[in-house]
């Protein structure tokens, strides 16, 4: 079999389609996005809160004891809340060292969950004192783990939101209690969230 | 002969459709200075908390104290921009920026009973700082008095919404959530100061 010795305007023909496909399938960052990292610092702000069950539980609890004490304490305690837990995740961000955080996260749980299995009912007062107490142990977790890295601001805001959000969320559920049944079951999901504080308390002994 | 130069044409023609980044989005750009202002302050929530959170009070505090703030706060953060563009200063003043967030939402989550006045004299000092901290920045960035001209426009019509908005609110738990938004603000705040002096 003869074979046909490759012409000079063949080589160029392939070399000329080589270069094309590599000139027009060059890959350029497209820099669609400004404010690099700040997405980025939400995103993580937004997952923080949730990543753990013993905040999320904790969190949520303050919505249905609030829904539970009605008007003021609804949004009084959500409002409590966030604001405290930042005082915390100052001193944790600063360094502050408090001792017994994650003790003081777990009974958040029981005590929380107790609270609206019982349906107690103190003064505002007191009711806005123990949920701001815990709400500093939350915010030092949460200042100590923050990421390097992220946006100090926009991580701040996405971690507040979703926070506030867990809240939403309690008092949301929270709205059964005007029928009986409702009253039942929220009593019933306090007892769910006290016995998972109890594990989550035992867990922080182990 | 005539393929060689089809060849050379087609090199000629890759080259040129080569892609390159798109630029497609206004602050890598730029559509002009007074675009940049209009989405620097729409961008950056170093600015547009407090304002919002100061539209809140104002709206708390009823139309009147609306109306102070809706034509008080621009001209201040103007004339502190103008400062700014003049006397630049290298500072971030952060501390100052971030006590802002803490006190204006702090007052809005108490929704405390300020008088128009107060009110009035919180945007005057909320608008030079910012202002000057943004005329600051203007200068570097040689956006100049257009770029200044933006954020003050853009200012305007933030605090004008939110301040009618929150105006117009009679259920009571409408103002909760205002309130609500304030404690958010505050707590912001707070995180950036641990965030501002964390050890490093």
């Amino acid at each position: 079999m003869i074979y046909d010795r490759p012409t000079f305007s063949a080589i160029s023909a392939k070399a000329a389609g080589a270069c094309v496909m590599a000139l027009t399938l060059w890959p350029v960052a497209a820099w669609a996005h400004v404010g690099q990292g700040g997405a980025e610092g939400f995103l993580a702000g937004v997952r923080h809160p949730v990543s753990g069950l013993d905040h999320v539980l904790a969190m949520i609890s303050v919505g249905l004891w609030g829904a539970q004490l009605g008007a003021p304490a609804i949004w009084l305690l959500p409002v409590t809340f966030p604001v405290v837990m930042a005082l915390g995740g100052m001193l944790g961000l600063l360094g502050v060292q408090l001792p017994g955080v994650e003790i003081g996260i777990a009974l958040s749980g029981v005590l929380l969950g107790l609270a609206v299995l019982a349906e107690c009912r103190p003064p505002l007062w007191a009711a806005a004192a123990v949920v701001g107490g815990f709400a500093v142990f939350h915010g030092h977790a949460h200042g100590t783990e923050l990421p390097a890295g992220a946006s100090g601001l926009t991580y701040s805001v996405g971690f507040v939101m979703m926070t506030g959000t867990l809240h939403a969320v309690g008092i949301g559920i929270g709205v059964i209690h005007r029928w009986r049944w409702g009253r039942v079951a929220l009593r019933a999901a306090g007892a769910c969230v006290a016995m998972a504080g109890a594990f989550f308390l035992w867990r922080a002994f182990a | 002969m005539r393929r060689r130069i089809l060849h050379r044409a087609l090199l000629a023609a890759s080259v040129l459709a080569m892609p390159t980044a798109v630029h497609a989005h206004l602050v890598t750009t730029g559509l002009g200075p007074l675009y940049d202002g209009i989405s620097h302050f729409a961008l950056t929530l170093e600015d547009l908390l407090p304002a919002l959170a100061l539209a809140f009070l104002a709206g708390l505090r009823g139309a009147a104290a609306g109306r102070l703030v809706l034509f008080l706060l621009p001209g201040a953060w103007l004339a502190g921009g103008v400062a700014g563009l003049v006397w630049p200063t290298v500072s971030t003043a952060t501390v100052p920026t971030t006590v802002s967030f803490i006190a204006i939402g702090g007052l809005v989550a108490l929704d405390a009973r300020i008088r128009p006045p107060w009110v009035a004299a919180l945007a005057l000092v909320l608008g030079l700082l910012h202002g000057y901290l943004n005329g600051s920045a203007m200068s570097e960035a040689r956006l100049g008095a257009l770029g200044l001209a933006g954020i003050v426009a853009s200012l305007f019509v933030v605090v004008a919404q939110a301040a009618a908005l929150v105006v117009a609110l009679r259920a009571p738990w409408a103002r909760i959530a205002v309130r609500v938004a304030g404690s958010w603000i505050a707590a912001v705040g707070l995180l950036l100061l641990g965030w501002s002096f964390r050890p490093a």
